[in-house]
C-alpha cells in the first residue's frame, strides 16, 4: 500500500477511495475467514439446497466464532496485565 | 513510478479491476480447494458423474454459505456499532 500511499499524497479523493477500498478488503478477508470455518463446521455433504438446520448452523457459527474472539481477546489482555503487574 | 502519469479516474478503475480480479482469484482457489476435500475421496481415472455432480453442488452450496455468512458478519457489525455508539452516549 505504501506506493500507494506517495501516489496519492495530496489527493484526498485518491486517499479516502483507497482507504474505503482497503477497508472492504478487510471485510472480505474476514468473511472468507469465517466462511472456511464454518463451512468445515457446518456443511456435511453438499446437497441441492441449504436446509434451514444448516443456515442456522452458520449463522450460530458467525456470531459464536466472534463471541469466542471477544471473549479470549479480553481474557487473554488480563492475563497479560496481571502478569505484568506481578513483576 | 510506472503509474504516475495515469489520470486519476484510470488509476481508481485499474485499482477496482485489480481487487476484482483478487477476489475472483480468492473465490475460485477456495472453492476447489473446499470443494476438492468434500467431493473426491479417492482419485480414480477420472472425474466421475457423481463427482462431478457433487462439485456442481458443492460450489453452489460454498456461494451460498459466502452469502448467509457475509450476511450474518454485517449484521453483526451493525449490532457491535449500535452498542458502541449507546455506550458512548452513556458516558456523555
Amino acid at each position: 500500500m505504501s506506493d500507494f500511499e506517495n501516489l496519492s499524497g495530496n489527493d484526498k479523493e485518491l486517499q479516502e477511495f483507497l482507504m474505503i477500498e482497503k477497508q472492504k478488503a478487510q471485510v472480505n478477508a474476514q468473511i472468507h475467514e469465517f466462511n472456511e470455518i464454518c463451512w468445515e463446521k457446518c456443511i456435511g455433504k453438499p446437497s441441492t439446497k441449504l436446509d434451514h438446520a444448516t443456515e442456522t448452523c452458520l449463522s450460530n457459527c458467525v456470531d459464536r466464532f466472534i463471541d469466542t474472539s471477544l471473549l479470549i481477546t479480553q481474557r487473554f489482555a488480563q492475563m497479560l496485565q496481571k502478569q505484568s503487574g506481578g513483576m | 513510478m510506472a503509474h504516475a502519469n495515469l489520470e486519476k479516474g484510470e488509476l481508481i478503475v485499474q485499482v477496482k479491476q485489480q481487487i476484482a480480479l483478487a477476489n475472483a482469484q480468492e473465490m475460485l482457489s477456495k472453492m476447489t480447494d473446499k470443494c476438492f476435500k468434500k467431493c473426491i475421496n479417492k482419485p480414480g481415472k477420472a472425474l466421475d458423474n457423481s463427482e462431478q455432480r457433487c462439485i456442481t453442488q458443492c460450489m453452489d452450496r460454498f456461494l451460498d454459505t459466502w452469502n448467509l455468512v457475509s450476511r450474518t458478519y454485517g449484521n453483526r457489525l451493525q449490532r457491535e456499532q449500535v452498542k458502541q455508539m449507546s455506550t458512548e452516549s452513556e458516558l456523555n
